[in-house]
């Protein structure tokens, strides 16, 4: 008999880094646990997150990509996470027209003082892609195999 | 037609252009091509006809270079690329004399062989400013009839109108040849499962050869240098490749035109594969449009588009997709 080999979701986390990093930061020093899942790659702002970094995640084998960033007109450089958003929420929308489930992908804005959020957010998220399982939409959108 | 090549005779003449950018007789009756007459002998290879479909407002790019102006014509939905292209500093308005040009709904060899008509020799009845209601298409293997609204391309069922955005002067009358919905098949996608989205471009995409003829006649397309074209490999081996580019090219493809594209139609009426290229392109424009407010890329040359804006209180990707 086979053993169920549980499933360990691969997730991506950009986060900036005069936020949202920060919040990560606190959630670690405050003690706040969050899944060791979520795999945190540090950008100077959420602006710096080109559509491409989020698809070459999926890509690579993510299971689900989160984006994090200061909360809109916290900004570090005034206006990057709104230009930020049109483009994520674009892209999103249309990973999802092509089937790979809107949970797979989410924005969060996260402030240097929310460690409890961080780790809320990064909790639930991680909870939401072990119910979608594995993602195999993404790996060549070719569809070749 | 002679009006067209008549009205360029005497602009060469009294030199207001240099050259004239235009389309002559390809070496099939249904392939005209774009091409550039350099003098008034030249000119009688020129065609205009029901099969001009081609967009010349990326050529605009390369004749920006040269010396003098280039008379260019455009029909109505070639001047939003042309306003585009201007907005975005790749071509000169100085360096353009524009005709609009009449159009009366483009049709093309593919629509013709879609309708099972083989071995096609000629066609009558694809004049462009005197369309016939049905063409006459002499094949190989008989004479045999279509209905001209069969021929059509696909964007011509959803045309912008019979208005030319920008132009010098208009030769020709033009018609709305617009008879559907142009978010239809978008709509039914949003409206089916995960499952059935990725097997419904699963079927579609992977037929892709990636024969970059979609990027290549883009107007949208014009970045001097492009994620798309490598030094580890040229095009013959494209469709073979694994690189991270190529295997996600729709997304990015689509991606990187968002906002930009004005929904020309170039892009599918040229893959040689049918991959309806357009639903892409027209799931950002419905998604910009419900978000952010209708926008019609090329509609002048001075708006600021969707992805180079923002406000404060734009809607979150996670309500975005909550909607309906
Ligand atoms: S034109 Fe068609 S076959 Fe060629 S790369 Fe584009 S989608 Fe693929
Ligand atoms: S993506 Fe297609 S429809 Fe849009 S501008 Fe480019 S060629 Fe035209
Ligand atoms: S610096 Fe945090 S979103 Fe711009």
């Amino acid at each position: 008999m086979s053993v169920a080999t549980e499933f360990k979701p691969k997730i991506v986390a950009f986060c900036c880094n005069w936020c949202s990093y920060a919040g990560a930061d606190l959630a670690g020093s405050s003690r706040l646990a969050y899944p060791a899942d979520v795999k945190i790659i540090r950008v100077p702002c959420s602006c710096r997150v080109n559509p491409m970094f989020i698809l070459r995640a999926f890509e690579k084998g993510a299971d689900g990509v989160i984006l994090c960033g200061c909360h809109p007109g916290d900004c570090h450089y005034s206006t990057g996470n709104f230009y930020a958003r049109r483009r994520m929420t674009l892209l999103f929308s249309l990973l999802d027209y092509l089937g790979v489930e809107e949970g797979r992908t989410r924005v969060e804005w996260v402030s240097a003082a929310e460690g409890v959020k961080f780790s809320q957010t990064m909790n639930e998220f991680v909870e939401k892609i072990r119910s979608l399982g594995e993602n195999v939409r993404l790996g060549d959108l070719r569809c070749k195999n | 037609m002679q009006e067209l090549v008549n009205r360029a005779k005497a602009l060469l003449a009294d030199g207001t252009v240099q050259r004239v950018l235009g389309w002559k007789m390809g070496d099939l009756a249904y392939n005209p091509e774009p091409a550039f007459f350099e003098n008034e002998e030249a000119l009688s290879d020129f065609v205009y006809n029901s099969f001009c479909g081609a967009n010349l407002s990326k050529y605009m790019i390369e004749a920006s270079k040269k010396e003098g102006k280039t008379l260019v014509f455009l029909k109505p939905c070639d001047t939003y690329s042309f306003n585009q292209l201007l907005k975005e500093h790749r071509i000169l308005r100085e360096k353009a004399y524009i005709i609009g040009v009449g159009c009366t709904g483009k049709i093309s060899g593919e629509r013709i062989k879609e309708a099972g008509i083989r071995g096609i020799i000629a066609v009558e009845g694809a004049d462009a400013f005197a369309p016939a209601e049905t063409l006459q298409v002499k094949t190989l293997y008989g004479d045999r009839e279509i209905a001209y609204k069969d021929a059509m391309l696909e964007r011509c069922h959803v045309c912008k109108g019979k208005e030319h955005k920008i132009y010098d002067e208009i030769i020709g009358e033009s018609r709305d040849t617009a008879d559907s919905d142009r978010m239809e098949k978008v709509r039914e996608i949003e409206a089916m499962s995960p499952e059935e989205k990725f097997a419904f471009f699963q079927n579609e995409l992977s037929r892709c050869i990636r024969c970059n003829a979609c990027r290549n006649v883009c107007p949208a397309c014009s970045c001097r240098k492009c994620v798309f074209d490598s030094t580890k490999f040229d095009s013959a081996q494209k469709a073979n490749v694994d690189s991270f580019e190529e295997k996600m090219f729709h997304v990015i493809r689509a991606f990187h035109v968002a906002g930009r594209c004005t929904d020309c139609g170039e892009c599918s009426r040229v893959c040689p594969q049918n991959i309806p290229l357009h639903l892409f392109n027209r799931k950002l424009i419905s998604d910009i449009n419900e978000f952010y407010g209708e926008y019609q890329a090329g509609e002048d040359d001075t708006t600021v588009g969707p992805l180079t804006a923002f406000t404060t209180d734009d809607i979150e990707p996670s309500d975005a997709r909550e909607r309906g």
